[in-house]
Parts: C-alpha cells; sequence; structure tokens
C-alpha cells in the first residue's frame, strides 16, 4: 500500500502535505515566528549583550533587557497595527487599525489568487507580472480617459483585473500549448512585465505623466477614478477593501461550491482521473491561470487607484512574493488566506513604528519568513509540540516523522 | 532458515491491523499468505521487514529472537523483500541496481563494478535466471525488472524470502516462470513467503497456506484444499466464483468498431485494424495477455486516445465518435471503468460523494446552474453506498482511505449509476477481494440484462469466462478471433498466444 506512493511526484505530494496544514499548526506556527522575531531583536541589543559580560553575577541585567525589548518591539507593532492606546482621541487610536485593512487590502486579493493555482496543483509565482499587467491597464484608464463619478472608477477597476487576467490566461495558454512550466513563464514574465512597465512610464506617449522629465512615473489617477474612502477623509482606508472581502466571498464559492471549481480542485488532485472523466485539463490550466490573475487584478486596482499620486515602477510593492506566502500561511483556503493577509498587512503597517523606538523593522520580515518556513515544517512543529501525526498514508509525512520522532525521543 | 512469528500485533491507532498472529515457515517452504486486501498481510510483513515495529509479539529466525528497527537490520539478518512495486531506478542498469546499497568498492571508494555484474552473473546462472547485468532497467519487461529485485534480495544472502504480491503485475508467462523460479529457490534451502489473494497460484505453488481475515490467522490449509473452500476461509461464508446468468438476448446494435487502429505511447501501433460490433444486452469479453493493445483500444472507444487519422471508425449508434472528445463521448452513453482506478478512477483526497460525481460535474442531476447541488448529491451519494454496499464511514470520507475492492465500487457505482447505452470495463476487479469481485460481476450480467451493450477488458481467464457472450481475443493489436464462451481454455490459450482458430 505505502509503497506505490513513493514513485509519486515529491514535490505535489510535498506540497499538498503543506497546504493541507490545520489550523492548530498554523496558529504554532505564527507564534513560533514571533519567538524567532522575538529573539533577533534580543540578541540585537545593545544593552542586552552588554549584559551578557557579566552574565553570571548579576544575570537580571541581561534578561530583563531582553525583556524589556521584545515587549517593547511586539508593544510597537501593536500600537502601529492595532489600537493606539497613547492618542489622544478614539479616531487616531483606532488609524492603526485603519491602515493594517488598508495594508491588508492588496495582500488578500492576490493571495487569493495564489491560493487558487496552488489548489489546482500549480506554482504561480508571476503575482507581480499579472499586477503590473493590470496596473498598467488602470493606470491607462485613470491618467488618460475622462469619465465621470463612479462609473470611472468602475471601468479602471474593471480594467486591471482585465489586464492580470488576460497575463494569466497568456501564462496559460503557454503552458498548455507548449508545455513551459508555469514556474519558468511566470518568473520570466515577471522581469517582461516590470521592464515594459518601466519603459511606459518614461515614453511621453504612452503612461509618463505631463511635465515630468526622465523618472518613470504616471500622472496621479484622476480623482473620479480613485476608489472611494471607506471611512471618511480621516483614514486612508478605501473601497478596496470592500472589493477585497468581496473576493473572498467569490473565491470561497467558487472553490467550495462551484462546479468549476470542483474540476480546478480535481485537476489539482489527479489529472489523470479528471482527463478520464471528460475534463479538458489543458484548458482547465488555462482557467486557472486567468482566475488566479483576475484576483491579482484587484490587488492591481488597488494599487493604482488607493491614492492620488502617481504610479511608478515599484509601486508593486512586492505583493506579488508576499501573496504567496499569504497564500501558504492561509492554507489556500478563503478564511485563511484573508486571516493571513490581514496578519501580514499588520506587519507593514506596524513596522514604522518599530522603527521608531529603535528596533529595525526587518525583524518583522523574519518573523514573516519564519512563519512559512514553519509552515512548510509540519512535522516539525509536530515534534516540537507533541501534536499526533496527521491521519494520512502518505509516505513523506510518515518517513520524516519517523526521522523527527527518533531524534526527539532521545 | 526457520522463521516464526509469535503472537504479531500491531496496531494504528484503534484500528487492530495484525492481531497476534502465529506464523512458522521452515527452511525451504513456500509459504503462502493468502487474504483479501486489507486483511492485513502487508502490515505483518512490514513489520517482520523492520519497517513498522511490532506493538506486541516477537519475530524468531532460527528460534533466535530477532529485533529489527529497520530494514537494514531485518536485511542483515536474512531476511529480503520484493516489494508489488520495484525499487529499482531505471536508468541503472542491473548490476547497478543489484550493487546498490551494497557496492563492492576498492581503494578511496572506488566501485568494482566488474564483482557486481559477476555477482548478477553468478545468481542468474544459479537459479536459470537469464538476466542480462548490463542492460538498463527501464529497457526491460516487468517479469525480467522483478527477477532484477529478486537477486538483489539473494545477493545479500536472504534466507527467507518476502515476494508481496508478485503475480499482480505479470502476465501468465510470467507468473509461470516466476513459479518455477519459487520451487528453485526454495529447493536451495530458500524460505519464502508468498503473498496474494489468487487462489490458484496458492494451490500451484505453495506447500503451506495461511490464510489471514481481518487481522487474523482464521485457518491454514494445504494446497489440496478446493479452491472454493480457501475462498470462503478467505471472505469467511461461500462464495459463488461462477456468476448465474442466462443466456444473452442480444438486441439492436450498440458499438461498431471498425478497421481501428491506435498508437500506443512509444507512438507503436498497439491496435491494428480491430474490427468488432457489440449489440445491447450482450457481454463482448476482450480477452488477452496483459500488453497486445487492450488498453489502447479501451482508451481509444473513451476518446482518451486519438484514433490514427482515417483507419477507421468508431459508432455508438448511429452516431460516430471516432473523433469525439471523452466528454462528449461520456456524455453520449458511455460508462467507463478504467483499468487504474487509483490513477484514472478516483481521487484518493475527493470524498466518496464528490467521487460518485466527478464525471458528471458539467450539467446533470449533481449540479444546479453553476452551482454543485449539495443537497442532492448527499442523498444520491448516501443511496450508492447504500446500494453498492461501499463499506465507508460516510460519504463524506476521502476515497483514499478505502480498501481496493471498496474503492473500485464507488468507482463501478458511479459508472453504473449513469444512463448510458454502453459499458467499457477495464480490469473491473483487478486486485479487488473475493467478496468485491463476485458483486462487481453480478452488476454487470445485470447491466447487460437491463439492455446495455459491455466491453469487458479482462486478463483474467476466470473473469472473461465467467461473463462473456462472446470473446474476442486479442494478440499484437490485432483481434485473432471471437470465439463463444463455451470455447475451451487451452483453446483461448491458443489464441491468446496467437495462433489463429
Amino acid at each position: 500500500m505505502t509503497k506505490k506512493e513513493v514513485n509519486q511526484d515529491g514535490f505535489n505530494q510535498a506540497m499538498k502535505e503543506i497546504l493541507a496544514g490545520g489550523a492548530t499548526r498554523t496558529i504554532l506556527s505564527v507564534l513560533l515566528g514571533f519567538l524567532v522575531g522575538a529573539i533577533f531583536m534580543v540578541i540585537s541589543n545593545k544593552e542586552f549583550i552588554e549584559g551578557l559580560g557579566y552574565f553570571f553575577s548579576r544575570p537580571g541585567d541581561s534578561l530583563g533587557a531582553a525583556w524589556q525589548v521584545v515587549s517593547d518591539g511586539y508593544g510597537a507593532l501593536f500600537r502601529g497595527s492595532i489600537y493606539n492606546a497613547d492618542a489622544d482621541t478614539f479616531e487616531k487610536a483606532i488609524r492603526p487599525l485603519t491602515e493594517t485593512l488598508r495594508l491588508a487590502t492588496p495582500l488578500i486579493a492576490a493571495g487569493l489568487g495564489i491560493a487558487l493555482t496552488f489548489r489546482v496543483g500549480l506554482f504561480n509565482i508571476g503575482g507581480t507580472g499579472q499586477l503590473i499587467s493590470g496596473m498598467i491597464f488602470a493606470t491607462f484608464v485613470a491618467t488618460k480617459v475622462e469619465l465621470p463619478f463612479l462609473l470611472h472608477m468602475l471601468v479602471a477597476v474593471i480594467a486591471a483585473i482585465i489586464g492580470s487576467t488576460l497575463m494569466g490566461a497568456l501564462i496559460g495558454f503557454l503552458k498548455a500549448r507548449t508545455g513551459a512550466h508555469e514556474v519558468i513563464l511566470t518568473i520570466m514574465f515577471n522581469y517582461v512585465m516590470l521592464y515594459l512597465f518601466t519603459f511606459m512610464l518614461r515614453e511621453q506617449s504612452l503612461l509618463q505623466g505631463e511635465g515630468i522629465i526622465g523618472n518613470p512615473k504616471a500622472d496621479p489617477a484622476a480623482e473620479n477614478s480613485l476608489l472611494p474612502k471607506l471611512l471618511g477623509d480621516s483614514y486612508s482606508l478605501t473601497w478596496g477593501l470592500i472589493l477585497a472581502l468581496m473576493a473572498v466571498v467569490v473565491y470561497w464559492w467558487l472553490m467550495e461550491r462551484s462546479t468549476i471549481g470542483f474540476r480546478l480542485r480535481m485537476v489539482g488532485f489527479n489529472p489523470d482521473a479528471a482527463k478520464t472523466a471528460g475534463v479538458n485539463v489543458n484548458r482547465t490550466y488555462i482557467l486557472a491561470m486567468a482566475l488566479s490573475a483576475a484576483f491579482v487584478g484587484v490587488a492591481a486596482a488597488n494599487q493604482t487607484l488607493g491614492t492620488a499620486i502617481g504610479v511608478t515602477p515599484s509601486s508593486h510593492a512586492n505583493i506579488g512574493f508576499d501573496a504567496i506566502t499569504v497564500a501558504l500561511l492561509g492554507g489556500s483556503t478563503a478564511p485563511g488566506v484573508l486571516m493571513a493577509g490581514l496578519l501580514f498587512g499588520a506587519f507593514k503597517a506596524g513596522s514604522p513604528s518599530m522603527q521608531v523606538i529603535g528596533i529595525s523593522p526587518e525583524v518583522l520580515g523574519i518573523v514573516q519568513g519564519a512563519i512559512v518556513l514553519f509552515i512548510a515544517a509540519p512535522p516539525l512543529i509536530r515534534a516540537l509540540f507533541g501534536l499526533p501525526k496527521p491521519q494520512t498514508s502518505n509516505v513523506l509525512g510518515k518517513l520524516r516523522s519517523r526521522i523527527f520522532s527518533r531524534k526527539v525521543t532521545k | 532458515m526457520k522463521l516464526e512469528l509469535r503472537g504479531i500485533t500491531k496496531r494504528f491507532g484503534t484500528l487492530v491491523a495484525n492481531a497476534s498472529i502465529d506464523l512458522t515457515v521452515n527452511p525451504g517452504e513456500i509459504h503462502a499468505l493468502l487474504g483479501e486486501n486489507g486483511a492485513g498481510k502487508s502490515t505483518l510483513m512490514n513489520v517482520l521487514y523492520g519497517l513498522y515495529t511490532a506493538d506486541e509479539g516477537e519475530i524468531l529466525l532460527d528460534d533466535k529472537v530477532q529485533k529489527f528497527s529497520g530494514p537494514g537490520d531485518a536485511m542483515a539478518a536474512g531476511i529480503g523483500m520484493v516489494h508489488q512495486h520495484f525499487m529499482l531506478i531505471p536508468v541503472f542498469t542491473v548490476a547497478e541496481n543489484v550493487a546498490l546499497g551494497n557496492e563492492p568498492t576498492g581503494v578511496l571508494g572506488t566501485l568494482k563494478l566488474a564483482e557486481a555484474r559477476q555477482r548478477v552473473l553468478d545468481i542468474s546462472k544459479q537459479f536459470g535466471f537469464n538476466v542480462d547485468p548490463d542492460a538498463l532497467i527501464e529497457d526491460l519487461p516487468v517479469g525480467i525488472q522483478q527477477r532484477v529485485e529478486i537477486i538483489k534480495a539473494l545477493s545479500r544472502d536472504a534466507k527467507v524470502l518476502v515476494l508481496d504480491e508478485p503475480t499482480a503485475v505479470l502476465t501468465p508467462q510470467e507468473t509461470d516462470e516466476l513459479m518455477d523460479i519459487m520451487r528453485q529457490l526454495a529447493k536451495n534451502g530458500t524460505s519464502i513467503v508468498f503473498i496474494t489473494h489468487k487462489l490458484r497460484e496458492v494451490k500451484e505453488v505453495a506447500d503451506k497456506i495461511t490464510v489471514i481475515r481481518l487481522g487474523k490467522v482464521v485457518g491454514s490449509a494445504s494446497p489440496s484444499a478446493s479452491t472454493n473452500e480457501l475462498a470462503s476461509l478467505m471472505v469467511g461464508r461461500e462464495v459463488d466464483l461462477k456468476v448465474d446468468k442466462a443466456p444473452a438476448q442480444p438486441k439492436d446494435l450498440v458499438l461498431s468498431v471498425d478497421a481501428v487502429s491506435v498508437l500506443d505511447d512509444r507512438s507503436q501501433r498497439a491496435v491494428d485494424s480491430v474490427s468488432f460490433e457489440v449489440r445491447a444486452g450482450e457481454i463482448l469479453a476482450i480477452a488477452g495477455v496483459q500488453g497486445n493493445g487492450q488498453t489502447e483500444l479501451a482508451e481509444a472507444l473513451l476518446g482518451l486516445r486519438p484514433v490514427i487519422k482515417g483507419s477507421g471508425t468508431i459508432k455508438l449508434g448511429d452516431k460516430d465518435i471516432t473523433e469525439a472528445s471523452v466528454k462528449q463521448v461520456l456524455e453520449a452513453g458511455v460508462a467507463f471503468v478504467p483499468e487504474d482506478r487509483k490513477k484514472d478512477g478516483l481521487v484518493a483526497e475527493f470524498s466518496v460523494a464528490e467521487n460518485l460525481m466527478l464525471d458528471s460535474s458539467f450539467k446533470s442531476r449533481f449540479t444546479k446552474g453553476l452551482n454543485i447541488n449539495l443537497k442532492a448529491r448527499r442523498k444520491i451519494a448516501d443511496d450508492l453506498v447504500q446500494e453498492f454496499d461501499v463499506r465507508t464511514q460516510t460519504s463524506d470520507s476521502p476515497a483514499g482511505k478505502l480498501s481496493g475492492g471498496n474503492q473500485q465500487k464507488v468507482v463501478v457505482a458511479r459508472e453504473l449509476s449513469r444512463e448510458v447505452k454502453l459499458l467499457v470495463a477495464s480490469q473491473p476487479t483487478r486486485g479487488v477481494d473475493v467478496g468485491s469481485i463476485e458483486f462487481i460481476h453480478e452488476r454487470i450480467v445485470a447491466e447487460r440484462d437491463e439492455g446495455k451493450a459491455v466491453v469487458l477488458v479482462s486478463t483474467e481467464l476466470d473473469e472473461v469466462l465467467a461473463l462473456a457472450d462472446r470473446i474476442a481475443v486479442m494478440y499484437r493489436g490485432k483481434i485473432v478471433g471471437i470465439v463463444p464462451p463455451t470455447t475451451s481454455r487451452s483453446d483461448l490459450g491458443k489464441l491468446m498466444a496467437g495462433v489463429s482458430a
């Protein structure tokens, strides 16, 4: 029984197990990630290191400093991302939360896109390229077209989604037609799109803003095309959040309730069986890449139409890559991606206030990376916390847990 | 070497896979371990091989208690295992594969390949294996690959050889050759544990038979016991290996295949200008030794594999489906039970209910617009689970967790519950336990009696003879004869060997 599975594609098997992660494991991974971040804060703290010199005579100095820096650091993160108790008005106190929501918006939307491809057994690393494609379309509509209020915004949002979808569909088509691997295609198109975008932003006849000379930068999006503010002008949170939440619902319906999602998942788990069941696997790959990119397009709309400053080549803000970690952490489910997007949004919102108190915000990058690392190493988490083995019959898991259990019991 | 297992108990959670099993294998004895799928045979052997640790009980070799913490220990103690799925590296030669993990080395760890070759030649000669040490594994037929596995075990001085379902992948000829090899080895003092669920083989080759059911030893028998006796020990009740069926009453023409040729994966002509017709209410069995084009023919019928352009036509009723897509063929009224259920028939991660709607996801009783009709699906699934006696906790359990027989029942239930004119069943009972075989056979006959046309592709002669109304024998891509089911086994054997009737 178990011997058969050895022959299966190891990568896919590992991917399946990573994505099948339970809620407990995910939460533990997050906690461990914070622990790793704390270690980095401590060992980079001057007082802690000075205290180490005479650690055995007065350990309290070092330990106190360690506690101090960690509580200061994560305290600042909390103040910067959720609720600032030091603020003089309630409105200011909850601003950090609205910032978290604002920064989480594109992560949630793009995270859904990447998650969709995971469910179909594809690996879309091209979030950046697809995002930029959407931004090109949206920037064109937002800066070169004049339309009435609301309609302009809607058209620009749709343009972003279409722009991204076309990019995704092209990659899916190339994969289906030529057999090229989507990882290579998406990585390469990231470069192509980034430089195409930069090129267009330098060309006065294309997207470059009027009166901007040399710099690759577009005009600010037209007032009518901007996403309206959600909570009034004192917060920068826009209706982009609502779009992202709608995307969450659509994603949930698509993957869990629709026949389209049923076939997408079928192809993801077993393309041979899907073929035998009458599903056109190649067409499904094209559809999956297009749908995936459509979700990324919502993020593209948010990046282009969220603020009234002209877009630059760096406006993609690395969301295409962050979305991969969001999808992984969220286990590729709709609620999971929502939560993971909020968490990473909070990191982005909170990092400036950590910097203010002298803790390098890169610590949060480490936390983020560590979380995903723990997510990707399920047996490690299980061994550390003595969780039961999942009831799967896959050889990879068995093999790894055997290796770990031997080491740990000693 | 004498092998003795005493009171072996192995639990997985609450499931008791082996309950205090005793087994003694004497030197030079071929001991058959007979049991249905999921009876606990493989678990027991994995305990013996050190892959699992027994919760209770002990393993003795020549009356000395052994303690294995991994396959390495088991191998060192003289236990060799040939798995059902070979552990060979396709791009290595025979000698390299045999040497792997046990390499003869010289100064600075250089590989002494000549010595490895010699080892293969020696063993090959001793037992008449006839294996070329320099051949690449990927170029060898399955039967020879299996011999390489046996040589691998013998080259490490295995005194107890465990063969896990060794005949599952072999043609009848290869099976016979394997049996000769087993007898040879036993004569030289090797003890052999032969795991199988095929009664005929057991009777032919075993010295002693131990039957396992639900993790317990339920009895032992001598090879002279009747097939029915062994089968009822296995399943715990009398089994009817024959299927009761009335003579066929063929009606309208359903499937006509005319001069169809198909290429295989290596672009060789696997099906060569094949023609036949199947009428409503009859079962046409396509018999033949595995690899004579039956797989490709079945795939071509479903549209999974293209018919060579211009070579011929496939018609379902009046409808030409030669170039139709799989979806179109399914919708035109064809049900398909694929040969390899794990690969093509099921999505192991999907629930039983999801698997039951696998090929009805477009527009069917399972759907409501673009939505899955969850309520209808649950109802249909629960009904089918009941009707087809699928042993599963609920219809929400993943199909991958079911035993082979129950998985196949899911596939059969799905295909037979659709409104179709034609059923194409490829190896419908391969790797399925006796109880399920009986059930599946009855259902196939019931389909015929309801007026459906059935194409049964099977390499099991017993199955063909039990079910067929007409038998088409394939040899090297051609149909060498279509004969009535009253044809004798020896005549069928001749046809399968390519001698035209």
